[in-house]
């Protein structure tokens, strides 16, 4: 039984009867109801628990200001929380929940902090919840509990989220009367114009009232104003979008909710879509918020703003209460008492703390029967689950207070209002400074910084006809300054009410001290009361945004919409400042909570980041290769063959090897071309060896360091011309390499004749490695393998069935071995064919582990591994690499006192003493013997595995003058295994004197 | 979100662009006659002005070329782009 609805009004089919059930219970409600409406229209007065005191609370507002009615809407994956069920559109099976309140919204255990109170003042938690520190685990559960924050679904979300890119010529946010008449304006003149509204409906407040605008009742005068914009091809109108945020030069970012008013999921479809905007201009037209008045226990369900009255009314067809108190310092909401009497309300008193004055608005609320007390305020509410009464008393202007002697007047709502604050959010976001305005009383928009203007009540302009005219101004203005033809606009007429100024009345304050009242609240969200400000000042605090941080003022996810100002206010009291010296806290996106889901769009799952594959990745997948992932490439790991676990694939692999035939797919090296007549000097800048001295046909292991002297990149490079060159550089180090490469050369040595091709995709790379390397890889080729004609570190051209190829002769396992680069395009046929031909020796392809094992078995570096950009060559053991008499990158780095000390780290080898223990990569190296304070760490462990060839574990480690601690002992430890006794050796484990590599 | 004119592609989001810090920052010519506190200087120290800015921009995922920005680091306000090669603040054919 929808007890509050009416029979009539209201832009709801109450044909169209919808189910939803809140904390289990079903309601009823009417298609074009908010979740709130129709909780409302079903006398629910309840609808949360506050945040620390956990007092019952009802619905405030009808948007985004709403603090209370914050609920968790559905369940499983596709549940929502933080969710404002004034702004949720009502849908068959709605299923919503309270977000606090346990065990019951009715009776809540933790009230008690309400009794308590005293206890829970502003920073209460930095106080109470600080020792002993090892219990803040235990404090967290419960506090999290009690706090009674939503939560998120466990499961994905599988619904569909797109991002769209757009430019405008005008962006107009709100569609409000001023956003509209604005749009009908720039659009008929041709301009590009985008008008985007959070709500389902255009019209804005006009929705709320009965004005009667150019002759047309409100509701015409939207729909015609409407039909014009849908005609207009160049505009773009964006009901259920919310404008949450204003970015660097006219970036805007707007949430457009697609189907969240159809049902919890919609499969197929977008769920929300998040619109990037590039707009030449933009039009600020969202309104103002309503204040509330602070005054003891203003929190109490069945307290209600004013234009949230009238929105009941004229858009829901809901009638809030029956026997009404409205509370106010200002005439606007004179209109919610006459509303809510002509709707049917059996008495309506007006409680105005400003003194009798002839107004329209007094004229019109005495006509309808609306009992009116002046020089009064609201002292007391009585009730504590719903309003049964409030106390009214006499107030006293002058000296700002109300008197003792209080009358009880009995009613089921009360409504209130404190003035008028204009959502000033993204003129802030943008840039723009406010200003208080003493004759509003509210902050205005200062003067925008970026090209943009504010039109209506979020410029502080109230009168209905006035903010049409800004609407008409500013897109004529506009359009004009963009070089469109402005369209000649009539002003639509419209009622001209008069107005008495509103009166300032930030705190109802009684001749007692207002510690003793009842708390008075500020921040609904946070609870933040009166007396925590007071507090907040008496402790030292008397800048905004330390207060901000220390009572939550404005925290909530309302982000203090309703609060803020008021909380300014009164600080400015406390402090005994006007308010524009408090000023406002800083206003940040998101303007309303957006969901991660939009935010992510598209860019989820396999369409996050770009997946890379060789040439020859069919061959690995088939081989069923479990894959790593590397600098986005997809590389095999190892190959297990039946039912090999890891250990046995790679301990296979590296015999093979060793011992006879392995074959490696290397394609993921970064790959470099480099030609011009100064590539020989500019490599030399480079690299750490001299370039210049290399014969054409030469390869070189080379490494880049940065101005600081520590390692950045290394590969093998070779001189194919005489300024002809090919560099390789790590997987994971390509894309950075090359774009350094390019800084160099560009910014300060641009006089430079060098051009760089990136060869990374073009070509692949296939290592033929092993003792019978070179007897398999003569069989398919002409060239002489011989080492009298193709010896170690060699590159020549050759062919492989008509496939043209480059060879190098170089080994990153310290074996004989060849690496073979062909275009990409033959790359698996290649690999086919070698496979083919090693098939008599044992061929067997191995992965990455295999190519570690193999590497570090030789104690070669991985860069970013066994390096973390505080190495440098000479720690490294690299030293040999570095040339004398040139300069390049980073060398005059390398005299540092800090790159000279003696207990730098450096690059050792690490054994278990056991013989059998693998040491976790990233162990401490710390001393055996306990010392007394904080252990010395020696060192890390950078590289770890078992060698199959040598059949004991192996290590590579940066270890303190690691260098002079050859033979010494330390314990390796970790969070994740016992201890591991280790001595410290020569970083190179196998073929000491590297005579494999080099074979004859 | 930086609205950035290319000098090379014209007008392109913040997000087609990579960072390059302060400009015009010149490497020593011979950096070995340099003592270790002017090497650190040019090394490490960075000028970190509040108000107009020299930096450097690459347009890294379009041109991939490095060219010159004047920025208002307070208020994110671009004054100009310049090519690499061109007189950084005297140059007249801005943009």
């Amino acid at each position: 039984m929808q007890t509050n609805r009416l029979n009539q009004g209201g832009f709801i089919d109450r044909h169209k009867t919808l189910r939803f059930t809140f904390n289990g219970q079903s309601y009823f409600g009417y298609q074009g109801d908010t979740l709130a409406s129709a909780l409302v229209a079903n006398d629910i007065k309840i609808v949360g628990r506050s945040f620390k005191y956990h007092r019952p609370r009802g619905i405030i507002g009808s948007g985004a200001e709403e603090p209370n009615a914050i609920f968790q809407i559905g369940s499983g994956a596709t549940t929502e929380a933080g969710m404002r069920a004034t702004q949720i559109e009502l849908y068959d099976g709605l299923v919503a929940k309270s977000e606090k309140g346990w065990p019951s919204l009715s009776f809540d255990i933790a009230i008690i902090n309400d009794w308590f109170s005293k206890l829970f003042g502003a920073g209460f938690y930095y106080k109470t919840f600080m020792y002993p520190a090892k219990f803040w685990k235990i404090y967290e559960y419960f506090l999290r509990r009690m706090a009674g924050l939503g939560r998120a679904p466990k499961q994905p979300d599988p619904d569909h989220y797109s991002h769209q890119n757009i430019h405008c010529d005008i962006l107009i946010v709100g569609a409000g009367p001023a956003g509209l008449i604005a749009g009908v304006s720039a659009g008929k003149s041709g301009a590009k114009v985008i008008i985007a509204d959070d709500q389902a409906m255009f019209g804005g407040s006009l929705l709320a009232s009965k004005e009667i605008i150019g002759g047309q009742s409100s509701e015409e005068w939207i729909a015609s104003q409407v039909e014009i914009l849908k005609t207009l091809p160049n505009v773009t109108c964006l009901p259920r979008s919310t404008v949450f945020g204003y970015y660097d030069y006219n970036f805007l970012t707007i949430n457009e909710r697609c189907t969240n008013h159809l049902s919890e999921f919609t499969a197929g479809k977008i769920r929300q879509k998040l619109w990037r905007v590039r707009a030449k201009r933009v039009v600020l037209a969202q309104g103002a918020f309503e204040r509330p008045l602070v005054f003891p226990n203003n929190d109490r369900p069945g307290i209600m703003l004013a234009s949230a009255v009238s929105n009941y009314i004229h858009r829901y067809g809901v009638i809030p209460g029956k026997n009404a108190v409205l509370f106010t310092n200002n005439d606007s909401a004179y209109q919610a008492a006459i509303d809510i009497k002509t709707a049917g309300a059996q008495s309506v008193l007006i409680v105005d703390s400003r003194s009798e004055q002839p107004s329209d608005m007094v004229d019109a609320a005495k006509k309808c029967g609306v009992e009116l007390q002046f020089d009064a305020v609201i002292r007391n509410v009585i009730g504590n689950k719903s309003i049964k009464a409030v106390q009214i008393s006499a107030y006293d202007a002058s000296d700002n207070t109300c008197k003792d002697k209080a009358e009880k007047r009995d009613c089921d709502l009360l409504i209130y209002s404190g003035g008028w604050s204009p959502a000033v959010h993204l003129h802030s976001q943008s840039g723009g400074k406010n200003k208080w305005d003493n004759e509003r009383h509210c902050f205005v928009p200062g003067k925008p910084s970026q090209a943009s203007s504010s039109i209506g009540s979020c410029n502080g302009t109230w009168i209905l006809e006035d903010c049409l005219k800004e609407g008409i101004t500013c897109a004529q203005e506009m359009v004009t300054n963009l070089g469109f033809k402005a369209v000649d606009m009539k002003l639509p007429s419209s009622k001209k009410t008069k107005i008495n100024p509103m009166m300032p009345l930030w705190q109802v304050i009684a001749k007692d001290s207002s510690e003793n009242l009842p708390k008075q609240f500020v921040d609904y969200q946070n609870d933040t009361t009166v007396s925590d400000i007071y507090l907040a000042v008496r402790e030292g605090y008397t800048g905004i945004e330390h207060v901000k941080r220390y009572t939550a003022l404005g925290f909530g996810t309302d982000q203090g919409k309703l609060g803020n100002i008021n909380g300014m206010a009164i600080l400015g009291q406390a402090l005994k400042k006007p308010i524009e010296q408090i000023g406002t806290t800083t206003f940040r996106p998101a303007y309303t909570p957006v969901t991660f889901g939009v935010v992510a769009g598209e860019d989820i799952d396999e369409m996050f980041e770009p997946t890379r594959k060789t040439a020859i990745h069919d061959f690995h997948a088939d081989r069923k290769a479990p894959f790593e992932i590397v600098g986005q490439w997809l590389r095999p790991w190892y190959f297990p063959e039946d039912n090999e676990d890891m250990l046995s694939a790679v301990s296979r692999e590296c015999i093979a090897a060793r011992s006879s035939l392995g074959i490696m797919d290397a394609s993921t090296l970064g790959k470099i071309d480099v030609c011009g007549k100064d590539a020989v000097s500019f490599l030399e800048k480079i690299y750490t060896h001299d370039v210049a001295k290399m014969a054409i046909g030469q390869c070189a292991y080379g490494i880049m360091l940065g101005e600081d002297g520590m390692i950045k990149d290394d590969g093998v490079m070779a001189r194919l011309g005489e300024n002809h060159f090919y560099l390789t550089t790590t997987t994971g180090g390509a894309a950075n390499v090359m774009s350094w490469l390019e800084q160099w050369l560009q910014t300060e040595w641009p006089h430079l004749d060098v051009y760089m091709t990136s060869l990374t995709d073009h070509l692949s790379t296939i290592a033929l490695v092993g003792p019978n390397s070179r007897r398999v890889l003569q069989t398919l080729v002409n060239t002489d393998l011989s080492a009298e004609f193709f010896p170690f570190m060699r590159t020549c051209k050759s062919e492989i069935a008509g496939i043209a190829i480059d060879l190098y002769r170089v080994s990153f396992s310290g074996e004989l071995a060849f690496e073979v680069n062909v275009n990409s395009n033959f790359a698996l046929h290649l690999w086919n064919l070698l496979m083919k031909a090693g098939k008599d020796f044992g061929i067997t392809p191995y992965g990455t582990e295999t190519m570690h094992v193999l590497r570090a078995e030789k104690g070669f570096i991985i860069v970013g591994q066994d390096t973390d950009g505080s190495v440098n060559p000479l720690d490294a053991g690299l030293g040999w690499l570095i040339s004398k008499e040139k300069d390049f990158l980073g060398k005059r780095s390398l005299e540092r006192a800090d790159s000279l000390r003696k207990d730098r780290k450096q690059l050792v080898g690490l054994l278990s003493v056991d013989n059998k223990s693998v040491i976790p990569e990233g162990a401490q190296l710390i001393e055996k013997k306990a010392t007394s304070g904080p252990t010395p760490m020696y060192g890390h462990v950078s590289s770890s595995y078992y060698s199959p060839i040598l059949g004991h574990p192996i290590a590579l480690a940066l270890v303190q003058s690691g260098r002079n601690r050859y033979g010494e002992k330390l314990l390796a430890v970790s969070s994740d295994a016992k201890a591991i006794e280790v001595s410290i050796t020569k970083p190179i484990f196998y073929d000491l004197k590297g005579e494999q590599q080099r074979v004859e | 979100m930086l609205l950035i004119k290319c000098p090379w592609c014209g007008e392109r989001d913040e997000t087609e662009f990579s960072y390059g810090g302060e400009a015009a920052i010149k490497r020593p010519l011979k950096p070995k006659d340099l003592n270790d506190k002017d090497w650190a200087d040019y090394l490490f120290m960075r000028k970190n002005t509040r108000g107009l800015f020299l930096e450097q921009w690459n347009h890294s995922v379009g041109c991939r070329q490095w060219f010159l920005v004047e920025r208002n680091t307070v208020t994110y306000e671009i004054i100009s782009t310049k090519r690499m090669n061109s007189d950084a603040l005297n140059s007249e054919d801005s943009q």
